[in-house]
């Protein structure tokens, strides 16, 4: 169990008074709860382009958001400025919600520990660790070029984040963390006789920088991002229209992120406006699909000791051998729909409010070995690597666009194609999941999800998987391509 | 709002830089406030009020540079924050193209811009409360298949920004935004909860006298929504597709970032190496115009205190200008045209001023009565776009057209093609171009795309 953080009682003077002074303004004008969240982020980042580390940069951000609920209502403001009028201020502002007597707020305000510690402690900022990142950079540029002299540009930026939060709310109880966040990520294109191939790659959670060591380091990221470049090079036409799908294991999870994930959060539910409203406990999906969002696996980018309500994050199951189980909620959507919290109420920084956010979301892995998924192909596409995507929760439709995918004919994977969207209905492609593979694997490490302007850090896995219809949205109509 | 002390600040901070041994410097500051209101079925379902500052310096030694900000404006902070980024400096790359503008291209647009006005901060809590109430209102009256709703929000904000460096520039503006928005959700008379579509409709402006009214925009959105009950796939096939004014407008953010001085020099545009080449039909003329009277866009000087103007990006089919900052027109041996945007953290990138595609002669309904069978595009999805290569696929929804008229709607399908043949393949230009953003366009006719469904 980790040591509480004092890091904003000894930088800022907070006390458990001070605290407990803010909440009791907060619920004033009453109000079921208030919350108030402390948070220093330092965040630091290089460019490198053209072989020149052209940018380098740090930034701090301070500030507290103070929120209190009254019923289904929540009124919210923040600040930057940390002293104790301006915190004040703000906790009479988000007052104004609510409209009653004042509520006496809990007695005595007590630090609790998070039952979790899934990531390191990491120095801040100075000058060496500055030296070890500005390394990181400097090595994958000649990794990428060394790889094919076709490679003609290479870009690599390093990011990192660490971020104290401190929530003191209502019901007494004081939490604390400290969460760390890199990242690192090479951009190629590759030329030839005129032709252009792009390639991406990166990695990274919320580990310290010898997570760069070894396996994980830039000469690893680089020359994937070069070898997707060079096969981009080749690529032909892509097919458009249905057909069958196998996804690589990995990074094409992003369509469970898309299909299933978004429509699951509760806030949407408890609305009635996502396409799984209401269907707890119905097939949403085969049954040989199992969904889950972890927030708890060591060191992942998706990953929390407790979520930004101090609820400690868990493994989520989402559906069970393809029936719905349950949603990802948060303080306010479990509440009104008399639901546990599941430790997936996320904030993008003290300027946001909560809502119920994903964290690692990826699928259990099946029995089928992968190579006999594309073995079973006849006619389809086999998608290996994706960009973004995004979902309509209302009406279920989403879509996920690969950045390298293969024709499958006849069993055997043959030319590679232009990237192209795929299509489909969240509640049911995966119904039409027909194999899954017992190769699961998480994404690298770079995943970031946006949802009503907030972003924040998430995981996704999935193992092989074949889908026996989706639209896939390239240039050549079927009927227009040799029969294939 | 304390103007001058912020303008104040950055100057002294770019002073102390000098005197710590910084060859140039230049700082960015913003202060501001910010308030939205959320209603859902009549209630307000969130209230947030804000006010927030930030400052943001880069420092030059020679041609090394680096920068830092921070939302800590206390004089111990801001002595860390000039001692980091020169530290930072020392160990970045030699780059000849970096460094501040020369100061003979400084300057401030004289004419006035109508970036700010008053009439948002006079309003008081309730009245903008009463504005999301309506617009939902409004979308829930118009129809008894609006069977429920995401929420209706009002959201304003207003603010300055401050920009200083040691080549004698000081600058600062204010300006206010505001935008009312409203999603409602359908279902069909009937139907199942499964059949379900959400859409939305928006206003916003720089003052709440050029905001729409909230019923029209409630009554826009429950329109959009209702045309979306029972859509269906289509087969695959190429058709002309016609691009509403918000797809048309996804698109233009398309072509401007392949027209960005950085994807330029990079190679990493499709558009690279095309100056003065013939790139798009020659009835097709793009404007980036950053002195446009209220316009989203608009601002005096851009990030580096370069003045706003109007730059043509294509005209009649020839790519006329790249948008540049001063690192990107050193790169490129051109001359900057104030398109230097920066958030705080980094050095300038390129962004839009107003960047739009201009009218043509055709009202929209004339567009769709030319097609014979072809997609009327509402909505796109995804980030299926490639600008190195031009791929483009993305996610689309829309109303399916036959014999020139809007039929039934269609939805999980996509469209695909490249967008080098898309520019050429403008073949209609509407005349309902109106701003709704810093990236702008009217009703256009594309041919040659692909529509993937069944």
């Amino acid at each position: 169990m980790p040591s509480p953080d004092r890091f904003f009682f000894e930088h800022y003077g907070l006390t458990e008074h001070s605290l407990a002074s803010y909440l009791s303004e907060a619920l004033s004008e009453g109000g079921d709860y208030a919350d108030i969240y402390f948070e220093h982020t330092t965040t630091s980042s290089l460019l490198l382009d053209e072989s020149l580390v052209k940018s380098a940069h740090e930034g701090v951000a301070a500030g507290c958001g103070v929120r209190v609920i009254a019923g289904e209502q929540t009124g919210y403001a923040y600040t930057d400025d940390l002293s104790p009028e301006r915190v004040l201020k703000s906790a009479k502002t988000a007052a104004r919600i609510a409209s009653g007597p004042a509520r006496v707020s809990t007695v005595g305000l007590s630090t609790v520990a998070s039952p979790h510690d899934f990531y390191p402690m990491v120095a801040a900022s100075r000058d060496p660790e500055f030296r070890l990142k500005l390394e990181l950079v400097l090595r994958a540029d000649p990794a990428a070029r060394a790889y094919a002299p076709q490679i003609s540009q290479v870009r690599v930026t390093y990011g990192d984040q660490s971020r104290h939060i401190l929530l003191a709310g209502s019901d007494g109880k004081i939490m604390t963390d400290f969460q760390p966040l890199v990242r690192l990520s090479v951009y190629t294109i590759a030329e030839s006789d005129g032709r252009k191939g792009t390639g991406a790659s990166g990695g990274g959670g919320r580990v310290g920088l010898d997570y760069f060591v070894g396996q994980h380091g830039p000469e690893h990221f680089a020359r994937e991002a070069a070898r997707q470049a060079m096969i981009q090079l080749e690529a032909k036409e892509a097919p458009a229209g249905e057909m069958e799908v196998v996804l690589g294991p990995g990074w094409p999870g992003i369509l469970l992120h898309e299909a299933v994930g978004h429509g699951l959060e509760a806030d949407f539910n408890r609305k009635g406006i996502s396409a799984f409203s209401g269907r707890q406990g119905e097939s949403v999906a085969s049954e040989l699909c199992t969904v889950v969002d972890d927030g708890t696996l060591p060191g992942r980018r998706g990953s929390l000791n407790m979520d930004d309500e101090g609820e400690p994050t868990q493994k989520n199951i989402l559906i069970e051998k393809g029936v719905l189980q349950g949603y990802l909620q948060d303080r306010l959507n479990a509440h009104w729909l008399r639901a546990t919290r599941t430790g997936n109420g996320r904030r993008e920084s003290y300027e946001h409010i909560p809502m119920p956010r994903m964290t690692n979301t990826y699928m259990l892995p099946g029995k089928d070995d992968p190579e006999e998924i594309l073995r079973s192909v006849r006619h389809g596409l086999y998608a290996t690597h994706f960009g973004g995507g995004q979902v309509d929760i209302t009406s279920g439709k989403f879509v996920f666009s690969a950045s390298e995918a293969y024709l499958i004919e006849d069993g055997r994977i043959t030319a590679p194609v232009r990237g192209a969207t795929l299509i489909g209905d969240g509640p049911s492609v995966l119904q039409r999941v027909t194999a899954v593979g017992h190769d699961l694997e998480l994404d690298p490490g770079i995943g970031t999800c946006g949802k009503n302007g907030q972003s924040v850090p998430v995981g996704v896995g999935i193992p092989t998987v074949k889908i026996s219809r989706l639209t896939v949205g390239g240039t050549i109509p079927r009927k227009m391509q040799n029969f294939m | 709002m304390a103007n001058t002390s912020l303008k104040q600040i950055a100057q002294r901070l770019v002073e102390d830089a000098l005197q710590q041994g910084a060859t140039g410097a230049e700082a960015i500051g913003r202060a501001g406030e910010e308030f939205s209101v959320g209603v859902r079925l009549g209630t307000v379902e969130r209230l947030k009020e804000a006010a927030s500052k930030s400052l943001g310096l880069r420092v030059f030694l020679g041609t090394r540079s680096a920068s830092a900000f921070t939302s800590d404006l206390a004089p111990e902070s801001l002595a860390k924050l000039l001692v980091r980024a020169l530290e930072m400096a020392r160990a970045t790359s030699e780059d000849p193209a970096s460094g501040l503008p020369e100061a003979a291209l400084l300057g401030q647009y004289p004419g006035e811009l109508a970036l700010y006005s008053d009439d948002l901060s006079q309003l008081r809590t309730e009245q903008r409360i009463e504005l999301a109430r309506r617009a939902e209102a409004a979308a829930f009256q118009s129809d008894p298949r609006i069977t429920n709703s995401e929420g209706s929000s009002f959201e304003a904000s207003a603010g300055i920004k401050v920009y200083v460096n040691s080549h004698g520039f000081a600058g600062a503006y204010q300006s206010s935004y505001c935008t009312l928005s409203v999603v409602p959700v359908a279902q069909p008379n009937g139907g199942s909860a499964k059949a379900m579509e959400r859409d939305y409709w928006y206003s916003v402006s720089r003052s709440m006298a050029a905001l729409e009214s909230p019923e029209a925009i409630g009554r826009k959105a429950a329109e959009r929504v209702l045309r979306r009950l029972g859509a269906r796939k289509v087969a695959s096939c190429k058709v002309p597709v016609i691009f509403d004014p918000e797809t048309a407008g996804a698109l233009l953010g398309n072509i401007f970032e392949a027209v960005r001085g950085d994807m330029i020099y990079r190679r990493a545009s499709f558009l690279a190496g095309k100056l003065g080449k013939k790139v798009a039909a020659s009835h097709i003329t793009i404007l980036d115009d950053g002195v446009r009277p209220g316009g989203l866009g608009s601002r005096p000087f851009d990030d580096e205190g370069i003045p706003s103007s109007v730059t043509p990006v294509i005209a009649e089919g020839l790519l006329q200008n790249y948008l540049l900052n001063c690192y990107t027109a050193r790169k490129l041996g051109l001359r900057t045209t104030g398109n230097a945007a920066r958030g705080l953290a980094g050095a300038p990138s390129v962004g839009p001023k107003n960047f739009y595609l201009q009218a043509g002669p055709y009202p929209p309904e004339q567009i769709i009565g030319s097609v014979k069978e072809g997609l009327y595009l509402t909505e796109l999805i995804g980030f299926g776009v490639n600008v190195v290569t031009g791929d483009y696929s993305r996610g689309a929804a829309g109303i399916w057209v036959e014999n020139g008229e809007l039929t039934y709607p269609v939805a999980e399908v996509t469209i695909a093609g490249n967008l080098a043949e898309i520019l050429h393949g403008i073949s209609m230009v509407g005349s309902d171009l109106e701003f709704r953003g810093a990236i702008a366009s009217p009703t256009i006719l594309v041919e040659g795309l692909t529509v993937a469904g069944t």
